[in-house]
């Protein structure tokens, strides 16, 4: 299956160079995602080093294999979501509180804030901002194990 | 080498695998640990510095030399709470690593030492000393050896004991306290004697009467007329002592919430940031008053009534100890049942709360955006999200309750089993002739008050644990320190001449790094014109320098001295500021011009309306000067609002003006006229005027271009237009918007 290619290279300082439809080429292009949350595969942008967008892909699969993999390796080391898995302690109920979690990339510790610095995304779905400004995703609230639950049902 | 390279401690984990890895003929100089690897896990690994590179240890042990060369750097970027640490040979990436932002600072040291060891390897020459000392964890300058950034980050969350806290409040009115205390005392005291007199009530009269022995007048007069003074005396000390406490109670709650205001007031902008109005309103409305009626009320009945339980239990228990104890006997299953539940109704009011500010929250929304609901017609969804917000109060609710109606009905169950063993104990004593009717009527009677008290008392532990949730929701605020503090030996300037000096200034919203390492000399009496696009961090520098906020990286100066080690509202009072969206309290428009100077004559008020051009249009109104203007400006046109923050800023006279976009929603017209009143305003002041028309900045001495939070130019306008750069392009951007105005508007009249 081939869909759109993309031009892209990288270049020795790690950066993406994405060569237009008109031949011009761009340095220092990022790539991001329009909806990071709600619709990660679709609305991808390339932004140019100036911040101006140079091409919108309206979704991840109609980019041809290989332009996907470049887009999809370079999103993957601009993005920093954390899934968390379990909440094994907390350091108190009330904010500001250190958690002790286990996420889908190692074992941490969150500082929570506020308990305003939960964000409710839909009626299961959490994002956590920590004191650092990262973001922890509780992708199903009513999926985690009976002890993480009762410490998350505390904050919520 | 120069031991003074600051060898930072390396972490006491890593030594081991420092000490088998690295040559002890090189001495590590410093070291970093960073928290994530490169494909973004939670594993540590550590950087060092040596004096012949930078080495890279992992958590196996295994390490990765980067000798210093010639034209290796490190570089720093961050994303979204994501840092990457880049090593570079001339433009070619060598290696890179991952850190959450938490190290920034670390990582700026870091990379600071690896470039000065860089140098003087690749030179041969020796170390350049350090200059400042700076703060170990975030590099800003350190006050009296204290780092005014990181003192105050230590946070910690507040006790359990939230509502002993509440005697900070009490303190004032201690002696009232205790006058209501001791007629309390001495009210519950009254309210025992009955029952004790129904005892010879009982065996004097009554059952002698029964056995043949007349009732002896007199004594039963006696008797009686206790009975009636005992009821006569509880009364009065139980009138009495509510009074008092409940006028005492009342004071503290209004202690509460004034200090709790104040203290909001106190606190950072960034602090409402991350607040919902909603939500604060109803910490500080609602919940102040939970607390006061729980003072008065609650407190004071689960005080009497604990009062009454201990003079109950000594009573009888100095009439028949036995009987005693068995009446005391659903006590302490009580007290299991209380503990039980205690903890799930706690959890649940605070939710309860929650919710509630929720419900407030919405309507926060709503009502002053109610031009937007109803112009996108949206009323249905509005109403929705309240109802939502209801719904979830009432499953809250539901939950809470059916513990609760459980709990009420058990304490009373056990109150009957309690009175039916001492009924059948009782009738078991007295059979044996232990004791006489009199004493178990006297019990009889003792204790029905005893469990209807102890009902009661059941009841309080839902009150106090909603008062509790409620103070721990005020202590929230009241424990919450300003990110913006005062200083605490601050610096007094008398006459501030107005020098601005950034240094290195950095700042960040969150994880949202807006203004970077900027570095500028503003001399007293300056004019400067920052330009740039919109979202490059104008209006956040001005915050900067009114330390709304304050910076993360670098030093604000004025005068040369740290706006830090300046009182806060002192230095304030010398900074007039007409802000991008202006804002009128509701009031008349003489108040509102006069807000930064409340004993402002009318003269003045006058006169600082009309510099701003907006004398006459206030003269149009009805009432003039007196007319009110409602909330938000209500009622005025937004260049109308602009001329009286304008006019706001003037009247209190300050030495550094800040204008931001202060003539954006005024006619080319009224801005000309603006513009000259400024002029003459600005001379002598040293001002900040941001405009997205560069042509309104024309009087400026000097221009800065701001991107993306670093100062790409400076200069005055005409030496920026012969360099052609970042302005240059803006300043034609914008000619040929003009020109394209004009031509717009000469085809229209061409068809009209
Ligand atoms: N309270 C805030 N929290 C998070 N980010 C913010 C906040 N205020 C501003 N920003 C962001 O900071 C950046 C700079 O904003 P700023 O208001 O300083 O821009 P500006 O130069 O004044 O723009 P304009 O000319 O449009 O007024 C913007 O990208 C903005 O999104
Ligand atoms: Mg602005």
């Amino acid at each position: 299956m081939s869909g759109l290619e993309l031009q892209l290279q990288r270049d020795p300082s790690g950066q993406l160079i994405y060569t237009d439809a008109a031949g011009n080429e761009h340095h220092n292009v990022h790539v991001v995602r329009a909806y990071p949350i709600s619709a990660p595969d679709e609305g991808i942008s390339l932004l140019g080093d100036d911040g101006h967008e140079l091409i919108w892909i309206a979704t991840l699969t109609g980019l041809s294999a290989s332009s996907r993999i470049i887009v999809e390796t370079e999103l993957a080391t601009r993005e920093f979501m954390p899934k968390i898995a379990s909440l094994k302690s907390v350091s108190s109920y009330a904010t500001p509180s250190v958690w002790k979690i286990t996420t889908d990339r190692g074992d941490t510790t969150l500082t929570l804030k506020a308990e305003d610095h939960i964000r409710r995304l839909n009626d299961t779905a959490l994002l956590i901002t920590d004191s650092q400004g990262i973001s922890f995703l509780i992708a199903d609230s009513a999926k985690l194990d009976r002890h993480s639950k009762k410490l998350l049902d505390r904050f919520l | 080498m120069n031991p003074s390279a600051t060898p930072t401690a390396i972490p006491p984990h890593w030594q081991n695998l420092v000490h088998t890895g690295v040559p002890d003929s090189e001495p590590v100089l410093n070291s970093l640990e960073l928290d994530l690897d490169v494909d973004l896990h939670f594993k540590h690994s550590l950087l060092l510095l040596t004096s012949q590179g930078l080495l890279c240890l992992d958590a196996l042990g295994q390490i990765k030399p980067f000798p210093y060369q010639n034209g290796s750097a490190l570089r720093q970027h961050d994303h979204a709470g994501l840092g990457t640490l880049t090593l570079f040979l001339g433009e070619t990436r060598i290696a890179f690593w991952r850190y959450t932002l938490s190290l920034d600072p670390a990582v700026q040291r870091f990379i600071h030492q690896f470039d000065r060891l860089r140098d003087s390897s690749t030179s041969g020459l020796p170390l350049v000393p350090e200059v400042q000392a700076c703060c170990e964890q975030c590099g800003a300058d350190l006050l009296e050896g204290h780092c005014p950034q990181c003192d105050n980050a230590e946070e910690r969350p507040p006790s359990t004991w939230t509502l002993l806290r509440l005697w900070r409040f009490a303190r004032p009115y201690r002696w009232q306290l205790l006058s209501g205390f001791l007629l309390m005392l001495a009210s519950t005291a009254a309210t025992l004697v009955p029952p004790y007199l129904t005892m010879p009530l009982m065996d004097k009269v009554l059952i002698p009467y029964q056995n043949g022995t007349p009732i002896d007048t007199i004594t039963v007069s006696w008797l009686l007329a206790g009975l009636f003074g005992s009821a006569m005396m509880a009364w009065g000390l139980g009138w009495a002592k509510t009074y008092i406490l409940a006028l005492v109670s009342e004071r503290i709650g209004a202690d509460l919430r004034t200090e709790t205001y104040e203290h909001l007031l106190k606190l950072s902008l960034e602090y409402f940031g991350g607040k919902r109005t909603g939500d604060l309103m109803a910490r500080i409305g609602s919940e102040s008053d939970r607390i006061c009626v729980f003072l008065s009320l609650h407190l004071l009945d689960f005080a009497t009534d604990l009062l009454m339980i201990a003079m109950t239990a000594a009573i009888l228990i100095s009439i028949n100890p036995w009987l005693a104890l068995v009446t005391l006997l659903p006590l302490p299953i009580i007290a299991w049942m209380i503990h039980k539940v205690r903890d799930k109704l706690r959890t649940g009011f605070e939710k309860i709360d929650r919710v509630w500010s929720q419900v407030s929250n919405v309507l926060a929304d709503t009502i002053p955006g109610i031009r937007v609901v109803k112009a996108f017609a949206q009323e249905d969804r509005e109403a929705t999200r309240f109802r939502a917000a209801n719904a979830s109060n009432l499953q809250v609710n539901d939950h809470i309750n059916k513990i609760w109606s459980l709990f009420s009905p058990s304490v009373t169950l056990l109150t009957e089993i309690g009175l039916l063993v001492v009924w059948a104990f009782g009738i078991w004593l007295v059979s044996r002739d232990q004791i006489t009717v009199g004493v178990l009527t006297a019990f009889l009677a003792y204790i029905s008050r005893f469990y209807a008290r102890l009902d009661s008392m059941s009841r309080i532990v839902s009150v106090t644990q909603k008062a509790a949730s409620g103070a721990k929701r005020i202590f929230d605020i009241l424990d919450h320190v300003s990110s913006v503090p005062e200083p605490t030996s601050p610096t007094h300037l008398n006459q501030i001449s107005g020098r601005i000096t950034l240094r290195d200034a950095g700042f960040r919203y969150g994880n949202r790094a807006v203004i970077k390492g900027l570095n500028l000399d503003i001399a007293p009496g300056e004019m400067i014109g920052l330009v740039g696009h919109s979202g490059s961090g104008k209006s956040t520098l001005v915050n900067l320098m009114c330390r709304f906020y304050d910076v993360s990286e670098g030093s604000i100066s004025i005068d040369g001295v740290n706006i830090r080690q300046l009182p806060i509202a002192e230095y304030r009072g010398n900074i007039g500021l007409v802000l991008q969206e202006p804002f009128l309290f509701f009031g008349s428009i003489a108040e509102n011009i006069a807000y930064g100077k409340p004993d402002a004559s009318r003269a003045e008020i006058v006169a600082a309306a009309r510099a701003a051009h907006a004398h006459e249009f206030i003269l149009r109104l009805p009432h003039g000067y007196d007319s009110l203007v409602g909330e938000r400006g209500h009622g005025l046109s937004g260049g109308e609002r602009q001329r009286i923050s304008i006019a706001r800023a003037l009247l209190i006279d300050p030495r550094i003006l800040i204008l931001d976009e202060a003539t954006a929603s005024v006619d080319t017209e009224t801005e000309k006229e603006i513009q000259k009143a400024l002029d003459n305003l600005v001379q002598g002041r040293t001002t900040i005027a941001i405009a997205h028309r560069l042509s309104t900045l024309h009087k400026a001495d000097r221009l800065v271009v701001l991107d993306r939070g670093e100062i790409v130019e400076i200069g005055n306008h005409d030496e920026l237009i012969s360099r052609q750069g970042a302005y240059y392009r803006l300043y034609l951007a914008q000619a040929r918007n003009v020109d394209a105005d004009i031509d717009d508007r000469a085809e229209n009249e061409v068809i009209v």
